[in-house]
């Protein structure tokens, strides 16, 4: 039997009254605009034709970004607004876990509430006082069960509403993003509580952006994507279909973000002889900050050698902006030097989100000693193994004279992304393996990198 | 929409306790709170004692004596329908989260409003019996036995308005300033701050006064003369058969505004 049939759905928000935030009834009657006022005059689909199926006593996790559709789709489910187009149905008693606490009065008591609550989620008021102690303990407000409302914490405000909301006994419960309402403590205990039902046969619909919990968690996974059905399916599946789709997404922001830095770059690089440029050459986004390790974005230089353009590629591959950590990373300096240049030094940096310098070189630390350079030239950085934890990086790029006075100077002006399986933390990931001694045994999940 | 009234039998129980939730946390707020909650009716009550007793003496009439008695009977289910009205007009945005988050039908909070208000106003009715017994006052036990239909009839106009109210101002949020505006207005068009029969002699039927004819429309004009004709005047209720009509005509209305709040309730999860 199937606890949930989401058949063709669809639901068009509608909008009413453009250009102003209420309509008023003045306003109304005197253009004479009462009925037309109360129609919609714009729409808005959050879930285009999506269907599925939940049988009873499995587990569908539904991930997707923000604005996806996620939870209108479990509001769906439970009832609380009606598809535009297609059905929704739902066998069994329903409890939405979606805003915790929802009905609570801030003036009565704990005791009160949680007895308004259970009966508006359905119970009566025998089973909310059979219930009652459990959800006392459950919700660890024994010793304020009797204060008003509006002296609880959030925490226990939302503990409180948890409590309840999982005491009603539901056959289909709804659960959207409401995990992180305790201490870590309590969250265990939610996900026991999880278990618990998962293991008496319940069905649950989790709406969430933990992934690893869909993962480990559900028996399927729903994909949204801008209000449709993406995928459907086994989770491991689904949600690596979803992580990769994020990164072709995350690539296509930050290569937009690194062609306005191109743009800029291609409009501050007028194309004069380098004779007219004077060592004080006006610089465009900066002067030449007095601490290296504080500076914030931007260029500054002579522009006697010339940084034209700098790409971050993959083993040779395409431009990218999103790397796997221990991938190859090549990072490729286009030079130009409108006249012969002998001194000078080729630097490049790598700064993580909180700029901390990861790592930072250039030719002359590693015992290079310029020649010469002149017209278009190519330089090229590679990392074999690109060792760092997951997060956003910046580059600085920088060609200057053996006594740093700058030519070019690119400050934190690149960005990338390295993605990871393994959620280590730290500014860098020694090359690394485990080993273990007899007596001691793990075991390794499939999944991990 | 019959399907959806239907329904809402089946949610006695939550009304109930929202019901005895809205009172509790009235009362609670403050060691007075009861008192509080009549001290507006009671202020009303001893201005115009005051101002037709001692100021405007020139239309005392020995029928409306004593004169306090008289208005009390008037303004406490004028209290309880004005204020049910105010309350359940900002009842759905105020309620946002419920209707929002909880599945839950929305008919259930201008429902509440205005049972709770109807509660408070039985409260009234002791203190109201508590002057009877002062003033001792004759009651008729037949008369009496009217008194539940009249309440039942003030119940569903004031739900039949309290719905209506409630759906529009979500679409229309000035309604509630307006609102206030016009009670007042309607308060006067009333008579229990004055006997109806001011305007319609019961001894000289062919002199119609318009002013009659203007308070023959208004339909609280009925409720408030029954309740006065119960409680205060001697001898029978002669208004018993407008207060029938009254009844019909609420209880169309009351299907209109049903109607009115079906078609709206979509809106209400996207619009609150």
């Amino acid at each position: 039997m199937n606890a949930i049939e989401v058949v063709n759905a669809t639901k068009i928000y509608r909008r009413f009254g453009h250009k102003r935030q209420f309509a008023t009834l003045k306003s109304a009657l005197l253009r004479g605009s009462l009925i037309r006022d109360l129609k919609p005059d714009e729409t808005f689909t959050a879930i285009r034709d999506v269907s599925f199926t939940v049988p009873a006593g499995r587990t569908l996790g539904v991930i997707g970004r923000n604005g996806s559709g996620k939870s209108t789709m479990l509001k769906l489910v439970a009832g609380i607004t009606k598809p535009t187009h297609g059905s929704v149905r739902v066998n069994g008693r329903i409890s939405a876990l979606i805003e915790l606490g929802a009905g609570f009065h801030p003036e009565i008591s704990g005791r009160e509430n949680v007895f308004i609550n259970g009966i508006m989620l359905g119970l009566s008021k025998r089973e909310v006082a059979r219930r009652f102690d459990e959800i006392v303990d459950f919700a660890e407000l024994k010793d304020f069960i009797d204060a008003p409302v509006k002296t609880y914490s959030s925490g226990m405000y939302m503990r409180l509403g948890f409590a309840v909301a999982i005491h009603v006994d539901p056959d289909v419960l709804l659960v959207d993003e409401v995990l992180a309402v305790g201490d870590e403590g309590f969250t265990h205990k939610c996900l026991d509580k999880f278990a618990e039902f998962k293991r008496r046969g319940k069905t649950i619909l989790l709406v969430t952006h933990a992934l690893p919990m869909v993962e480990r968690f559900c028996d399927e996974a729903l994909w949204l994507d801008h209000g449709e059905k993406k995928g459907l399916g086994d989770p491991k599946r689904i949600v690596g279909a979803y992580i990769t789709d994020v990164e072709v997404s995350e690539e296509a922001q930050l290569a937009a973000s690194d062609a306005r830095v191109q743009e800029s770059t291609v409009a501050v690089s007028p194309d004069e002889p380098a004779s007219a440029v004077l060592p004080d050459h006006p610089v465009e986004t900066a002067a030449a900050p007095s601490n290296m390790f504080q500076a914030a974005e931007g260029r500054w230089g002579s522009r006697e050698v010339e940084i034209v353009e700098v790409t971050l590629s993959s083993g040779g591959g395409d431009r990218g902006h999103v790397f796997h950590s221990g991938d190859p990373l090549d990072i490729r300096i286009r030079l130009r030097a409108p006249l012969p240049i002998e001194d000078f030094v080729v630097g490049l940096g790598l700064f993580n989100a909180e700029g901390v310098c990861c790592y930072g070189t250039n030719t002359n630390l590693e015992d290079y000693t310029s020649q010469r350079l002149q017209g278009d030239a190519e330089v090229t950085f590679t990392i074999a193994s690109l060792d760092l934890v997951e997060g956003t990086y910046k580059v600085d790029v920088a060609v200057h004279r053996l006594d740093g006075y700058p030519y070019d100077y690119h400050r934190l002006l690149y960005t990338f992304r390295v993605k990871s399986r393994t959620k280590d933390v730290g500014i860098y990931r020694p090359p690394h393996e485990w080993r273990f001694s007899e007596g001691i045994k793990l075991t390794r999940a499939s999944g991990g990198a | 929409m019959l399907r959806n009234l239907a329904r809402l039998g089946r949610y006695r129980g939550l009304i109930q306790s929202l019901v005895a939730r809205e009172l509790k946390a009235r009362y609670r707020g403050s060691v007075l709170g009861f008192f509080w909650s009549f001290f507006n009716p009671l202020l009303l009550l001893l201005v115009y004692s005051f101002v037709f007793t001692y100021v405007m003496t020139s239309r005392n009439d020995v029928r409306i004596e004593p004169y306090a008695l008289f208005m009390f009977c008037g303004i406490l289910p004028w209290t309880w329908f004005s204020s049910s009205l105010i309350e359940s007009s900002g009842v759905l945005i105020s309620g946002g989260n419920l209707i929002k988050k909880v599945l839950f039908p929305a008919e259930i909070l201008p429902i509440v409003t205005v049972l709770a208000n109807m509660i408070h106003y039985f409260f009234g009715l002791v203190i109201l019996a508590g002057f009877l017994i002062w003033y001792q006052r004759p009651l008729n036990v037949s008369e009496l036995a009217l008194f539940p239909i009249v309440v039942l009839v003030q119940l569903v106009l004031t739900t039949a308005f309290a719905l209506i109210l409630s759906a529009l101002t979500v679409h229309f949020r000035d309604i509630r300033d307006i609102l206030s505006n016009l009670l007042t207005f309607w308060f006067f068009a009333t008579p229990i701050i004055y006997p109806y029969f001011f305007f319609n002699d019961p001894s000289n039927p062919d002199k119609v006064v318009w002013q009659a004819t203007l308070l023959k429309l208004n339909p609280f004009t009925h409720l408030a003369v029954t309740y006065q004709e119960i409680l205060f005047f001697n001898g029978p209720v002669g208004h018993l058969k407008w207060l029938l009509v009254l009844g019909v005509i609420s209880i169309g209305f009351f299907l209109f505004a049903y109607w009115v709040f079906d078609r709206l309730r979509d809106t209400f999860a996207e619009e609150v």
